[in-house]
């Protein structure tokens, strides 16, 4: 861990707020990416079945 | 084969799948060389101390909130003149992105201004330009949800996004057309003795290429979505009206 000095809180706070933000979005759009993409296999399949 | 082919969404779904690999590897790779490098191989300055570690998340955040808005507006120009789907589902897709680096601007000048400044926020050109370049981020990602008609969102939100340049334009060059306010011009410049230190230059410089990166990874990954949503949306109604 480097020396932070007396400013250790706003720079961790810094990353840990960036990297909660950023995780969040690509899990975000991983999950819903995921979804409707298995959402689209059901819904072609059901098509060609009919 | 026409340049433009490339946007024909299955032409688009086609060349995106392998080329989203490798882009998601460089993104996580470049980003972690970058804030892992900055963050505890880098010395603290010599007047802001350890605070100058936020650069890394603050510059490339604040780049990436004005670029993605700048690639939204080429998007919507696309569709506005051409009226390719793709272009309006890929400026749709780019919002949020936008909007998170917006968002992740804003906090961490907040955090880095109140130990260097003594202050969370000043109303001064560039921070308040920015703000509103964030409300506008949040209004156009609104107006997408609220019309039902993709076609009428995509001109509407198009139209937004041309107006909301005016903004993307002033929070990058505030603080040159008023020369005032707190913050300072821009961090990087080819004028040596302007630009940030070489120690903080190079990682800074990483750092910025996993921003963008990351940026055009979410993008493709939240096309595609798009494009498949829009697919089943087609597949729905047809179902709908076959059962009528």
């Amino acid at each position: 861990m480097p020396d932070l000095g007396p400013h250790v809180v706003p720079v961790l706070a810094a990353y840990c707020i960036s990297l909660v933000l950023l995780f969040g979005l690509v899990g975000a759009s991983v999950l819903r990416a995921r979804r409707v993409k298995r959402a689209l296999d059901r819904a072609e399949g059901r098509s060609e079945d009919g | 084969m026409s340049f433009w082919e490339f946007a024909n969404p299955r032409k688009f779904m086609a060349w995106t799948a392998p080329v989203l690999p490798w882009v998601s590897a460089l993104a996580a790779l470049a980003l972690s060389v970058g804030l892992v490098w900055g963050f505890f191989f880098t010395p603290n300055d010599f007047r802001q101390g350890a605070t100058v570690k936020i650069i890394y998340l603050h510059v490339p955040a604040a780049m990436m909130a004005i670029n993605a808005w700048v690639m939204m507006l080429v998007a919507s120009l696309i569709w506005l003149v051409r009226r390719h789907h793709v272009s309006a589902l890929a400026a749709r897709a780019a919002a949020p992105v936008g909007l998170v680096f917006t968002a992740m601007a804003l906090l961490t000048g907040a955090i880095w201004g109140q130990p260097t400044w003594g202050t969370w926020w000043v109303w001064d050109p560039r921070l308040t330009s920015f703000f509103i370049l964030f409300l506008f981020y949040l209004g156009y990602v609104a107006l997408w949800q609220a019309i039902e008609d993709p076609d009428t969102a995509a001109d509407l939100t198009s139209v937004l996004c041309l107006v909301g340049s005016v903004f993307a334009v002033l929070s990058r060059y505030a603080a040159l057309f008023w020369n005032q306010g707190l913050h300072q011009g821009a961090s990087l410049s080819l004028d040596k003795e302007e630009n940030v230190a070489d120690v903080f230059y190079i990682p800074l410089l990483f750092a910025i290429a996993g921003f963008v990166l990351v940026f055009v990874a979410l993008v493709l990954v939240r096309t595609r979505t798009e494009i498949r949503a829009r697919r089943l949306h087609a597949l729905a109604m047809r179902e709908r009206m076959a059962n009528a």
